[in-house]
């Protein structure tokens, strides 16, 4: 089974990046974005078994930091 | 004072910490990543600078959870000095054992120069060889160096005179122009800007000297 994790960052943190990519896309003609946020995907290849619960406490511990960054967990 | 100084894979000052602590008169083990003990005696933990595990998946991240870590934290919660530096203070901010989490760099560069500091407060072991509102001079290196923490925590590090050191020309966006900070019982110091990078008159500049030489005489007196 698989699991996919979104990160993202903070509504509020500020993303220089996804800036970059915001400033970058209006120089190139593409009007009316407003607004880019850029974030990361985490595919997990798991065992059978394996729980979302599994996925959360890693998400927790490893793979996001909660202090700047939320993340949304897909099992599949 | 009897220092450790740990190594993980990517670290690349752990050598210039050792000689600065070296200089300052103290003792230096060095500690690999693996390791999960702290030697026996040690006084003062160093997370050095560099890029632990190739900066993968966060800065920080995965050292932070590294078996020598956990014996960090030990360290510290039993009331022991740790100082981390650059990637040090990324890690001590992965742990947990320091407040909020360093962002990239708002001008999205790796900045690499001597800059002002402004120390905020002589009162912590690291900062006593100073005066509040001194100004030194000391070099940074980072890509992640954009300090960050919500607006409450910010207050509080404020209100408990926990900024050890802000920059007098924020290079990087961080928050509060934020360049180092103490832990609640002032014992952990995180910071991006490097001391042991201006700690011999062959750096260029010796405005680092006085925090080892403080740290020194005060884990001496212990």
């Amino acid at each position: 089974m698989k699991a996919r994790v979104h990160v993202m960052l903070k509504n509020g943190v500020l993303d220089p990046q996804g800036e970059a990519v915001r400033h970058a896309l209006g120089a190139m003609g593409f009007n009316g974005v407003e607004g880019v946020r850029q974030g990361k995907v985490i595919e997990l290849d798991l065992a059978d078994g394996s729980t979302e619960a599994d996925v959360t406490a890693m998400c927790e511990k490893l793979l996001a930091n909660t202090v700047i960054e939320s993340y949304t967990v897909e099992m599949n | 004072m009897h220092a450790a100084v740990v190594v993980f894979p990517g670290s690349n000052c752990d050598r210039d910490l050792a000689v600065a602590f070296e200089a300052s008169g103290a003792k230096v083990s060095k500690v690999w990543h693996k390791d999960t003990e702290i030697p026996e005696g040690v006084d003062i933990i160093g997370i050095p600078g560099g890029f632990s595990f190739g900066d993968y998946l966060r800065c920080g991240a995965i050292a932070a959870n590294s078996p020598i870590c956990k014996s960090v934290a030990a360290h510290a919660k039993r009331g022991g000095y740790v100082i981390g530096i650059c990637n040090g203070f990324q890690v001590l901010t992965e742990t947990g054992l320091l407040p909020g989490a360093l962002l990239r760099n708002a001008g999205l560069k790796y900045i690499c120069k001597t800059v002002g500091l402004k120390v905020e407060t002589a009162s912590s072991a690291f900062t006593q060889g100073y005066t509040a509102g001194d100004v030194i001079d000391i070099p940074i290196a980072h890509h992640d160096g954009n300090y960050f923490a919500d607006d409450a925590t910010i207050a509080r590090l404020q209100g408990d005179e926990r900024i050890a050191f802000t920059y007098t020309d924020t290079p990087n966006g961080a928050k509060a122009d934020i360049a180092g900070i103490l832990s609640e019982n002032r014992r952990v110091l995180g910071m991006m800007p490097h001391p042991e990078r201006a700690a011999d008159a062959a750096h260029g500049g010796t405005d680092g000297q006085a925090l080892f030489r403080a740290l020194s005489g005060a884990l001496e007196a212990v």
